[in-house]
């Protein structure tokens, strides 16, 4: 055990400190930005900095990508769902032109989910400060860096001058031990994490992931917690990043490139926190019995292991809490003390910035394979790179022999922005990361799990242990 | 921004743990223009399916018809960093939220749009909304006076006080952050003062880490 030393800076306060360039003694300091990204929703950034007459401070280091938006159908704007979506998505791109920063049209081969594309493009580096002005930026966290969701205002504000004022958050260290078994993923690993600790339960914090755990999980698993750290409350998910990441990371279009490399891969050594740094709060989560997570409810932390049952409402004491799960059940249509996996779907959804990565297709493709999904769905892999990469190996016929549809990249069902939504009614499994009420469209009802899980829903008609389906598993 | 200084205004209790940004503003409504955004504030609770006012929702009852206060539960404004949320809250009329806990991005989407989020105790509110709904339902829509169904926000005093409190309740926000309502402060032209010192950074950073402003390699 080491002793608390004042000296011992976690990851976070690391990275933290080597971009304040205005602190004050207490409140907010001044931050600096070093990597923006930017999408369709950018337009009241715009419209507010040519009210101003302002321009962009450091263009190259502000990235756009067309994902919330852009029909799945196709890769023309025309296609979308009404006249004003498409007119979105080319604002967008006047507004792109306008800038001079880097720009990712919906037709790009690089274009993809803000979240699966800057990691891919080496957009997302360790040690540096990232924003985006979409909740799920603590993503990049999984690479080392110090990234999180922002609103327009604030989005404006890096824009105009590259910094943003922000209050250092408190320290929560997850510590992960033991071995997560065949099954369970890093969609489970959060699911678990953000039941126990509530859907506020880490607000006003910077996660940090570690622990002897850590080494046996993928890039994909790491990407897929950091996530989702924000439906747990905290606007930063973090990791100190390892060989996997630099590895990743060597030769990607804005990864350090060579001469700059070696200098970089230096500084990245040094980014994992100090032994004897303190923390506000730890939390321990043991791998080793974790089982594949369903959520039940409209709330990320209403999730419970696959083997579990409905909860009963009249079990909790806290009025307000019971009211809430009323509430949930009766949107769910779902009675207390029903098992979870007797639960019937009616469509599927396999997607996001959470799970759309080539290791969450292969994961499901694995389970579909020679075999028919007893429910439609769509299949929106998380960019044209890992649409190309899944249709190398075939998995996009897997999933169309499946019967599902096989559509380009963008945000989709998961927030229903571009017209992809179920009908009111429906009960979704979806890869996705909120179960909120209307999420996948009003009346809608959504269950989140990981790929492995939705696709064994899917084969089956209703939600299902894929551990029960071990013949078929990949791991 | 308009500044906050102090507000005596009709409050309107909102139930529900959780509430997220998606209930506030749903997606679809997101495309609108800086204004347009009140008449969707809790859209999908406030209409029926044939996208008529439901009249039992609180939103819609006439003696909270120009509220300025919401009284919230916790977590409120969690999930999606969509600032339009607060836009619907500002066209709605909207200028103070007291809840037990905010969703982080929401509280600062609140603090840049001229709204003041107020955290008080969790057991405090819950007997609020409760006071206020019975209230309401005991008080005349014709009725002239509404000092029951009031609260009197003092923010240089960081103080929240109602007929209900036995006496003024404190809460706190961070000076910075109270200074920019109070003053209406323009952030952006606040940073701007500082160019010297972010340029002095930017050099530095850059000598350290030339790779972080970067063209694409291919």
């Amino acid at each position: 055990m080491v002793s608390p030393s004042p000296l011992a800076l976690s990851l976070f306060e690391k990275i933290w400190r080597q971009h304040v360039i205005v602190e004050r003694e207490t409140g907010p300091s001044l931050l600096y930005i070093d990597r923006h990204l930017i999408h369709e929703g950018s337009f009241h950034a715009f419209s507010a900095l040519r009210e101003r007459g302002l321009s962009l401070r450091n263009p190259k280091q502000i990235f756009g990508v067309a994902d919330h938006y852009v029909p799945t159908i196709s890769r023309n704007p025309q296609d979308a769902a009404t006249p004003e979506i498409t007119q979105m998505i080319t604002r967008f791109e006047k507004n792109m032109q306008w800038s001079g920063a880097h720009y990712f049209p919906i037709d790009d081969p690089r274009q993809g989910i803000v979240h699966v594309m800057g990691p891919e493009q080496g957009i997302t580096l360790p040690g540096s400060t990232l924003t985006c002005s979409d909740s799920h930026t603590s993503t990049h966290g999984a690479f080392g860096a110090l990234a999180f969701g922002i609103g327009q205002s604030e989005s404006t504000h890096v824009l105009a001058t590259q910094t943003l004022w922000q209050p250092k958050p408190k320290g929560l260290r997850v510590l992960l031990t033991g071995h997560p078994r065949a099954g369970v993923s890093g969609k489970d690993i959060i699911l678990a994490l953000i039941a126990q600790i509530g859907s506020s339960g880490a607000t006003g914090h910077a996660v940090e992931f570690a622990g002897p755990a850590m080494g046996a999980l993928s890039l994909e698993d790491r990407l897929t917690m950091c996530n989702m750290t924000i439906e747990a409350g905290a606007r930063f998910g973090i990791i100190a990043p390892d060989d996997l990441v630099f590895d990743y990371l060597y030769g990607r279009p804005f990864a350090p490139q060579q001469g700059e490399w070696d200098q970089a891969l230096v500084r990245w050594r040094q980014l994992s926190s100090d032994p004897g740094c303190t923390w506000d709060h730890e939390i321990e989560l043991d791998l080793n019995v974790l089982a594949p997570m369903v959520t039940w409810g409209t709330s990320p932390e209403a999730a419970l292991p696959i083997t579990g049952t409905i909860p009963n409402p009249m079990d909790v004491s806290s009025i307000a809490l019971r009211q809430s799960m009323v509430d949930a059940l009766r949107y769910m249509a779902l009675t207390p003390g029903t098992p979870l996996n007797t639960i019937k779907i009616d469509r599927v959804f396999i997607g996001s910035c959470t799970n759309a990565r080539l290791a969450d297709l292969r994961s499901a493709a694995a389970i579909f394979k020679g075999t028919r999904s007893k429910v439609p769905g769509i299949v929106v892999a998380g960019s044209m790179h890992v649409k190309r990469a899944a249709e190398q190996e075939g998995l996009d016929l897997i999933f169309k022999q499946a019967g599902l549809e096989w559509r380009e990249p963008g945000c989709s069902m998961c927030v229903g922005i571009n017209g992809d939504t179920a009908p009111a009614g429906e009960r979704i499994a979806s890869t996705s990361n909120r179960n909120f009420v209307g999420r996948q469209g009003p009346g809608v009802r959504t269950h989140l799990m990981s790929p492995a899980m939705v696709a064994a829903a899917a084969i089956t008609g209703h939600l299902t242990d894929v551990r029960a389906l071990h013949d078929r598993m990949s791991q | 921004m308009t500044p906050f200084i102090t507000l005596d205004g009709l409050a309107i209790p909102i139930e529900g743990r959780n509430i997220d940004t998606d209930q506030i503003i749903p997606a679809r409504f997101l495309k609108k223009s800086r204004g347009e955004y009140g008449d969707y504030l809790f859209y999908d609770l406030r209409t029926n399916a044939e996208q008529q006012p439901r009249t039992d929702y609180i939103l819609n009852q006439p003696i909270f018809q120009g509220a300025t206060v919401m009284v919230c539960d916790e977590n409120f404004g969690c999930g999606s960093s969509r600032e339009a949320a607060v836009y619907a809250l500002v066209d709605f009329g909207i200028r103070a939220v007291l809840a037990p806990s905010f969703g982080d991005i929401f509280y600062n989407n609140c603090l840049k749009n001229g709204v003041l989020p107020i955290v008080l105790p969790s057991a405090l509110l819950n007997t609020l909304r409760q006071q206020l709904t019975q209230t309401a339902a005991s008080t005349s829509p014709a009725a002239t006076d509404f000092a029951a169904l009031k609260i009197a926000i003092d923010l240089a005093q960081r103080s929240v006080h109602c007929s209900h409190f036995p006496e003024p309740q404190r809460f706190d926000i961070d000076p910075f952050w109270q200074e920019c309502l109070m003053k209406g402060v323009d952030e952006i032209a606040l940073t701007l003062g500082y160019s010297a010192q972010i340029q002095a950074f930017e050099r530095h950073h850059r000598k350290n880490q030339p790779w972080l402003a970067p063209e694409p390699s291919n």
